[in-house]
């Protein structure tokens, strides 16, 4: 699933003469298609920057527990969740970038096939998610408690949003392969929310690393 | 019921203070007038279809400097307010708590409202022509900028008439702006004001990253791109890094608000000192965001006006580059007396002072680039060469401020507020008048007249030092920022009056800008050359206003000066099209849905400021349904045909 960055940063498209470049990938034969790759690419700079951003706090803050629950208290007695939480959506990359290979092989039925799978687990992920989530609150541990449950729901929860806002743009998606079949402008839109996708999946590494494995520690 | 009906619109809409309900009757017949005047000369359609579903990058330049000098005018009415009440100890313009919410939205539109719609009408206005493109990269997210941008604005605007302005200064920093000590919706609008426009800013930097990485014409490798285009460059990379960290420190606070969280409150744990990090990695880049683009202006102008080429281009090109990345690592200078340890404070004392090397470097460069060129002194160049006097003070006061132990003694009085405007009036208002009368032939196909420009820029000019000269020693003499009144017994009534002076000279001029602007509509000459500054670059071989597509066919580009160089060989016509050259144009098609999308986001921004959740919510589910109308558009382009481009070209007689 090597992304195609160079190939992206490459191929520059105010020039006429490029015009009939054929590309090797069908997302990347038209300038539009190429263009818009290389924006969605500087739209994740600025959505890493605001991870990051959530992350500074969240590690500022996670042991201000004030009389609430700490890290420990709250993840160490059943890693069962997190964990299948994290095998769900890791998966889903994994089917997410089959999908690509198909889409790359030009089998739009299989393409489509290994979305559903990806939507399917996506879904699971939420579901895990938020039966997580009620039950911290069912403990008594709500966003009001402490700075460190503040900075634990919004973190989590603002990856969580991605995945739903993925959810819903992923079948959107989908919709228009069923109605308009794969061609340029079809596989440069999924091509993009599968980037989309497999960031989603690097920044949940780094929330199962830095929130719940230290925390369980 | 009845009383309760009235009670709640007692809250709701701000009542009692005299000056307030003054601006109210104003708006209102403001909006009867425009409502009236659209609709007798029947421009309601002209309206919509010509600028409210624009997607052509020239005319949304237009949008975004009417809006900037509008907001140029509220917050120097704002100004001109604080001045009045400090121009004379002990009085009573101005109780403590409307003071406090003018400096508060002084500051915020100044920064937010202002100087960032400016810098973006210039980036609208030129970086296309520039780079021989047709538009930008992405035309219909463009629009969505804009829109973000306007509905932001005019929501934080619309505060100080219903529900009460924000006090807690354009800084906003907790604890004071927790709803424990700052409870009504005046902070919430200032929280989600900025947040809709700062997408807008976000989605402006990937717009134009694009733009110029992707779409620069055959032929124009990166070291041959006009300077102003490298000084968008990086400014687009630093709102790339650091706008959404902005983003994430007002939604934290706003979570905080809304929703009873601890990030920055005084219990549970939080931390107040976090918002300040947050805010700054922001904010200090930000002032690199506003000065970038007017030394790119500064470029254009100081070598079309010595008929030099620019003085050094590479290292001009590197200090941009090293500017916006140093730029970067100063934030803690603005709160040295958070006592974060010598250690800390050492390090961001020295990478503020080694941001001085790389402006420094330019700013020789404009001097070389002046040495021995025809120099004309015309409006553009007259505030450029103000600049270099006003910035060099700037730098100078701002070294001594970057110094951790001096500013302890510096830090939050009026030294500090004179060396800040300092450089943003000096950097980047100048930077962006002189790039304003420099481009305004190409935007609008006429010069202004330079009578009352004159005027305005020697009023504007002397009263910037009249105002500012005596804050310096003000603040040396302990005069704290914000305060809304001192007593005589301290001394420094003389230098305050000698201030608001200063204040309202440069109201006079701001106020002979805009005869300037009407003088000119009325006696408009049209400019035929397109070209009426002997300029150097590839904007000036195009008629102006340019045609809807820019370039009927892409040139080929091979100097750094392209146009200049071309008319020096004698080979203006070669950038002309020829007529078997003329292909079908593909271009974007007008869309209303971004304006409806600014519109849903005011609605999100307005219910949440109110805690109307569902109304917020409503206003984000429209904003999705505006997402997916654009994704599902299968025809979002259309193509211009040939004939039509050879007829409007043979129109502007270049065929």
């Amino acid at each position: 699933m090597a992304v195609r960055m160079e190939e992206v940063l490459s191929r520059r498209t105010g020039d006429p003469s490029s015009t009939d470049h054929p590309g090797h990938r069908l997302e990347l034969s038209t300038e539009d298609g190429v263009t818009k790759i290389f924006g969605f690419w500087m739209f994740l700079v600025s959505d890493v920057l605001l991870f990051a951003s959530l992350f500074a706090t969240y590690v500022v803050i996670y042991t201000h527990t004030a009389n609430g629950p700490s890290a420990s208290e709250l993840f160490g007695h059943d890693v069962s969740g997190f964990l299948a939480e994290t095998l769900a959506l890791l998966t889903s990359s994994f089917t997410c970038g089959l999908a690509t290979w198909e889409m790359h092989q030009g089998r739009a039925g299989r393409l489509k096939f290994w979305m559903i799978i990806t939507l399917l687990l996506g879904l699971t992920f939420l579901g895990l998610e938020i039966t997580e989530f009620r039950d911290f609150v069912s403990q008594g541990a709500t966003l009001q408690t402490s700075a460190f449950l503040s900075g634990f729901y919004t973190l989590v929860g603002t990856h969580g949003a991605h995945v739903t806002l993925g959810i819903l743009w992923m079948s959107l998606i989908l919709y228009q392969l069923v109605r308009f079949g794969l061609n340029a402008v079809t596989a440069r839109k999924f091509y993009i929310v599968g980037l989309y996708w497999h960031f989603l999946d690097i920044v949940w590494v780094l929330i199962f690393t830095v929130v719940y494995l230290t925390g369980v520690m | 019921m009845g009383d309760s009906l009235t009670n709640t619109a007692g809250h709701f809409f701000v009542t009692g203070d005299p000056l307030i309900i003054a601006s109210d009757v104003a708006i209102v017949l403001v909006s009867l007038g425009i409502v009236f005047t659209l609709t007798y000369f029947k421009k309601w359609k002209w309206l919509w279809r010509e600028w409210l579903t624009t997607v052509d990058h020239k005319k949304i330049a237009i949008m975004y400097l009417i809006s900037a000098i509008l907001m140029l005018f509220r917050g120097g009415v704002d100004a001109l307010l604080m001045r009045t009440q400090l121009a004379l100890p002990n009085l009573g313009l101005l109780s403590a708590e409307h003071y406090d919410q003018i400096f508060t939205t002084h500051g915020t539109i100044m920064i937010l409202f202002m100087a960032m719609p400016f810098i973006f009408a210039m980036f609208n206005a030129v970086v296309p022509l520039q780079i021989g493109a047709r538009d930008v990269a992405f035309p219909y997210l463009n629009a969505i900028s804009f829109w973000l941008f306007f509905f932001g604005a005019l929501l934080f605007n619309i505060s100080f008439v219903i529900g009460g302005s924000p006090d807690g200064g354009w800084t906003s920093y907790p604890p004071l702006t927790e709803l424990q000590f700052d409870p009504g919706v005046g902070e919430n609008y200032y929280l989600l004001g900025l947040s809709i426009s700062g997408i807008g800013t976000i989605a402006t930097g990937i717009n134009f990253l694009a733009t110029i990485i992707k779409m620069r014409a055959p032929g124009m490798t990166l070291m041959k791109m006009p300077l102003f285009t490298w000084a968008v460059l990086g400014t687009c990379i630093i709102i790339l890094f650091v706008f959404p960290v902005l983003s994430v420190a007002l939604a934290l606070l706003l979570i905080d608000r809304l929703f009873g969280a601890h990030f920055f409150t005084m219990m549970y744990g939080g931390n107040p000192m976090q918002f300040v990090n947050l805010f700054w990695i922001w904010g200090h880049p930000e002032v690199y965001i506003a000065v970038l683009p007017a030394f790119g202006i500064y470029s254009e102008v100081v070598a079309t006006f010595s008929q030099k080429k620019i003085f050094g281009y590479k290292s001009m090109v590197a200090s941009i580059m090293a500017i916006s990345i140093i730029g970067n690592l100063t934030w803690v200078h603005h709160f040295f007396t958070m006592g974060a340890g010598p250690a800390v404070n050492t390090f961001f004392s020295i990478s503020t002072m080694a941001v001085a090397i790389p402006t420094g470097v330019k700013v020789f460069n404009w001097l070389m680039t002046m040495y021995r060129g025809r120099i004309t002194l015309s409006l553009p160049m007259l505030w450029a060469l103000a600049f270099i006097p006003a910035f060099a003070v700037a730098g100078a006061t701002g070294v001594w401020l970057a110094e951790a132990p001096t500013d302890y003694q510096y830090h939050n009085t009026y030294f500090m507020v004179a060396h800040f405007h300092q450089a943003l009036i000096g950097g980047v208002v100048f930077g962006m008048l002189a790039g304003m009368y420099y481009w305004w032939p190409k935007m609008f196909g006429f010069k202004l007249k330079e009578k009352f420009g004159k005027w305005a820029f020697w009023f504007f000019n002397i009263g910037f030092y009249v105002c500012f000269t005596p804050q310096y020693i003000l603040g040396l003499m302990g005069m704290q920022r914000r305060m809304y009144t001192y007593t005589a017994d301290m001394h420094w009534t003389a230098l305050n009056f000698v201030s608001t002076i200063g204040a309202y000279l440069m109201g006079i001029g701001f106020l002979c800008i805009a005869a300037q602007i009407i003088h000119s509509l009325v006696h408009m000459e049209k400019d035929l050359t397109g070209d009426p500054w002997g300029g150097r670059t590839l904007e000036w071989s195009l008629p102006s206003p340019a045609p809807h597509y820019n370039f009927a066919v892409i040139p080929q580009i091979s100097d750094r000066d392209e146009w200049w160089e071309r008319k020096r060989r004698g080979e203006q016509d070669a950038l002309k099209p020829r007529p078997e050259d003329i292909r079908d144009i593909h271009m974007p098609k007008n869309s209303g849905v971004p304006f409806l999308m600014g519109v849903c986001f005011f609605i999100a921004g307005f219910g949440f400021t109110f805690g109307w959740i569902a109304v917020g919510a409503a206003g984000l589910v429209g904003v999705l349904l505006c997402l997916a109308h654009r994704s599902l558009d299968q025809h979002p382009d259309h193509d211009i045909p040939a004939d039509e481009i050879r007829r409007t070209e043979a129109a502007l007689g270049r065929l």
